[in-house]
């Protein structure tokens, strides 16, 4: 632990003693799994991030290294940080929704929902069917369009450039059906209290049929070009390991936890929205693995594919919205609502104080909890399990950091 | 023309080559990567692109020459020079047909080999001068990768010189000449199809090519010991990379496919005329299929890199040299 590291631009000046220093890691100097233990090396602490390649944004971490060995890990959040949960204390109800979309900026209508449905329960607003079969349509929908953009990022940590390319193929195609129905591709603010802002326009069904009609085959081209590539196996299987045990501790959420054989899936445990008169299953990992986090989500991908069709098939006719005031005033109170984003469980607490603004908002990002679990994670693998490991997590900045 | 100037000549015909190369081939770089993925890859520039190389070229000779503080002045200075340097000397033993060649070393393909092997040096001194940890990271896994695979590439070129009886290339193609059973190429690659699988995997990583990019492996370590170069110093390196590329693919079609020979007429004049060009149409054949494969594997991982090297590819190799040695012997080819 003699290295010093420097933060920030260069000074130009050589750190004197105790100026600039790395902050001890809390785990310290620990033995490496390396096989060369008698060799007494000196660590090297590097900084990972902010600039880097393969942190999926601003994240920084701190890596002790032992040769290529990761002996600790630790995370160092904040550079996203735009205040959001104190600026929603100065907007009204029906303004949030545009806030949230810049927390979970890859899958924004799964916040727009666990909003919604929290506002709705503290005011006590009854959602017409249709809207809540529609919430279900537009969430399956994002859940591709995200999980495409980890499939895509997840290649590239590890050295693929192809699938990157090919998953915008399957993102673009249906961020163009998402600009459709909600008018934007990625800042939706679609999902209000009450329902939704608009019905589905004429022509989205045979859109997403031409989209579903070549969705399975391309599915099976990915699981060709990656999962069936012997170095990428390699490079993910018993890569990474987060136990069950470690992930409920952690409090992980989503495929990560169900990678590890935990079968919790917000849609099944306390199902909203429409996901109650749908049928699916939720993909279970064993070992919870690089690729078992791979496989789950692989899986889901299809299950989305699949819902999309049952919710299209099903959607019963009706108003989109209820009849909401403008000024939204409910009565003091908590709520919590929660939604299966393809991160995990991503909550809502409100609390209101009778006002037509929140006298509090928390949100429950599931990525921030995804995280905290890589020093556990990343400690004993080599950087470029490190890499492997953080691109399996699938975390989005912007809602770790809000 | 006196020896002196017509050396001098030579070795400009090399450079002129070599600079014609990193030009062309980045373009086909883009083009070829960008065909795998669904995509254009440049086409502003000039008519389908063609433009874009020389308009990076005129970008990176405007940047400022960035020296991080701290950094070792001769050594961050000399690196790109150590890195480049060889990837041109292993130009001058090839020769692109029985008349069209750089120099006539009876020593070529152990002279390529030798100033392959230098690069590693280049790099590892360009990770350490950097002063950054990263860098540092690189270029170390550039010293271990190439250590690793300089071996097996040697000991693969081995079967074809053993089949020659000569290292000079010119004898090596010319030794290709003919048939085999009045239909076959009399190629070495048929009867070295084992070695020419050794070299191919082996001439990948010694040009740093995903699967095997250890030292720059762009998602770990951003772009490893070429992190703190800027300008024509990084433009070096990365011209040296594709030069490096194209050694590889020249070398090979020289020891297995025949060099400039077209099959059943490679004693026409008039394929002879054109063996320049089919030896550059075999070598760009070549590093075609080195970008296909770049743009389709993923990167394995150090150890797993260094572990097929000393584990699998060095024994077969040594197993399949003494094999053809022997089986040469038996059946006096």
């Amino acid at each position: 632990m003699s290295d010093i590291g420097r933060i920030g631009p260069s000074t130009g000046v050589v750190p004197t003693e105790g100026a600039h220093r790395i902050p001890v890691l809390p785990r310290g100097l620990r033995r490496a799994p390396s096989g060369i233990d008698e060799v007494a090396t000196e660590h090297l602490i590097v900084n990972m991030g902010p600039q880097h390649p393969s942190t999926h944004g601003v994240l920084h971490i701190l890596l002790e290294l032992d040769g290529e060995v990761v002996v600790a890990a630790e995370a160092s959040l904040g550079y996203l940080h735009r205040g959001i949960e104190k600026l929603v204390e100065h907007r009204r109800y029906h303004q949030i929704g545009t806030l949230l979309d810049r927390a979970d900026y890859v899958s924004g209508l799964h916040s727009e929902t666990a909003l919604a449905m929290a506002v709705e329960s503290l005011a006590g607003i009854e959602v017409p069917e249709k809207a809540q079969w529609i919430r279900s349509l537009v969430m399956e929908v994002n859940r591709i369009t995200s999980h495409m953009l980890w499939l895509g990022t997840f290649g590239l940590d590890l050295g693929a450039m192809a699938p990157f390319l090919y998953t915008m193929r399957e993102r673009e195609a249906l961020l163009d059906i998402l600009e459709a129905i909600t008018g934007s591709r990625m800042m939706f603010n679609y999902v209000r209290p009450g329902g939704v802002l608009a019905d589905l326009p004429a022509g989205i069904g045979v859109a997403l049929d031409t989209f579903l009609a070549t969705f399975d085959g391309y599915m099976d081209e990915y699981d060709t070009l990656l999962g069936g590539n012997e170095i990428f196996v390699e490079r993910v299987r018993g890569v990474g390991v987060i136990d069950a045990t470690t992930a409920t501790a952690f409090g992980m959420t989503g495929a990560c936890l169900r990678a590890a054989g935990v079968d919790y899936d917000v849609r099944k445990a306390a199902p909203y929205a429409a996901y109650a008169h749908v049928e699916f299953e939720v993909p279970l990992g064993t070992v919870g693995d690089c690729w078992d986090r791979y496989a789950v989500r692989m899986e889901e991908l299809r299950w989305a594919g699949r819902l999309i069709r049952q919710l299209l098939d099903g959607m019963p006719e009706g108003d989109h919205t209820a009849k909401v005031p403008k000024g939204l005033r409910p009565p003091a109170g908590e709520s919590y609502a929660a939604v299966e984003s393809p991160r995990g469980e991503l909550g809502i607490h409100l609390v209101s104080d009778g006002s037509d603004r929140p006298y509090r908002m928390r949100l429950r990002s599931p990525a921030y909890f995804n995280l905290a679990v890589i020093d556990e994670a990343l400690s004993g693998g080599l950087v470029a399990d490190a890499v492997a490991t953080l691109g399996s997590l699938d975390i989005v900045l912007g809602e770790i950091d809000r | 023309m006196s020896p002196l100037l017509q050396a001098l000549l030579r070795t400009l015909a090399a450079v002129a080559l070599l600079l014609v190369n990193g030009v062309v081939l980045i373009l086909m770089l883009r083009k070829v990567l960008a065909r795998l993925h669904l995509r254009l890859g440049p086409t502003r520039v000039g008519p389908w692109g063609v433009l874009q190389t020389v308009a990076d070229v005129f970008k990176l000779l405007t940047k400022e020459d960035f020296r991080p503080s701290g950094a070792d002045k001769w050594l961050f200075r000399l690196a790109p020079v150590l890195v480049f340097v060889p990837s041109f000397m292993a130009y001058l033993p090839l020769a692109l047909s029985d008349t069209w060649r750089f120099s006539d070393l009876d020593t070529g393909v152990l002279f390529v080999l030798a100033a392959g092997s230098l690069v590693p040096i280049g790099i590892l001194m360009a990770g350490w001068g950097s002063n950054a940890k990263w860098s540092l990271l690189g270029g170390l896994r550039a010293a271990g990768q190439q250590i690793a695979y300089e071996i097996p590439l040697m000991l693969s070129v081995l079967g074809p010189v053993m089949f020659a009886g000569s290292l000079n290339v010119a004898a090596i193609v010319n030794a290709q000449r003919g048939v085999w059973l009045g239909v076959i190429p009399r190629w070495f690659v048929l009867p070295q199809l084992v070695g020419f699988v050794i070299f191919a995997i082996a001439g990948q990583a010694e040009t740093s090519q995903t699967p095997f990019d250890m030292s720059e492996a762009e998602s770990e370590l951003i772009t490893g010991f070429a992190n703190e170069y800027s300008g024509m110093r990084f433009g070096f390196m990365f011209l040296a990379e594709f030069s490096n590329m194209f050694v590889v693919s020249a070398l090979g079609v020289t020891l297995f496919f025949g060099g400039w020979l077209v099959p059943w007429a490679d004693r026409n004049p008039l394929a002879l005329a054109l063996g320049p060009a089919v030896f550059m149409l075999k070598t760009y054949l070549g590093i075609a299929v080195m970008m296909w494969v770049r743009g389709t594997l993923p990167r394995v991982r150090v150890d797993q890199l260094l572990a097929f090297s000393w584990k699998t590819l060095i024994p077969v190799s040594l197993a399949w040299t003494v094999l053809s040695a022997l089986v040469m012997r038996a059946v006096n080819l």
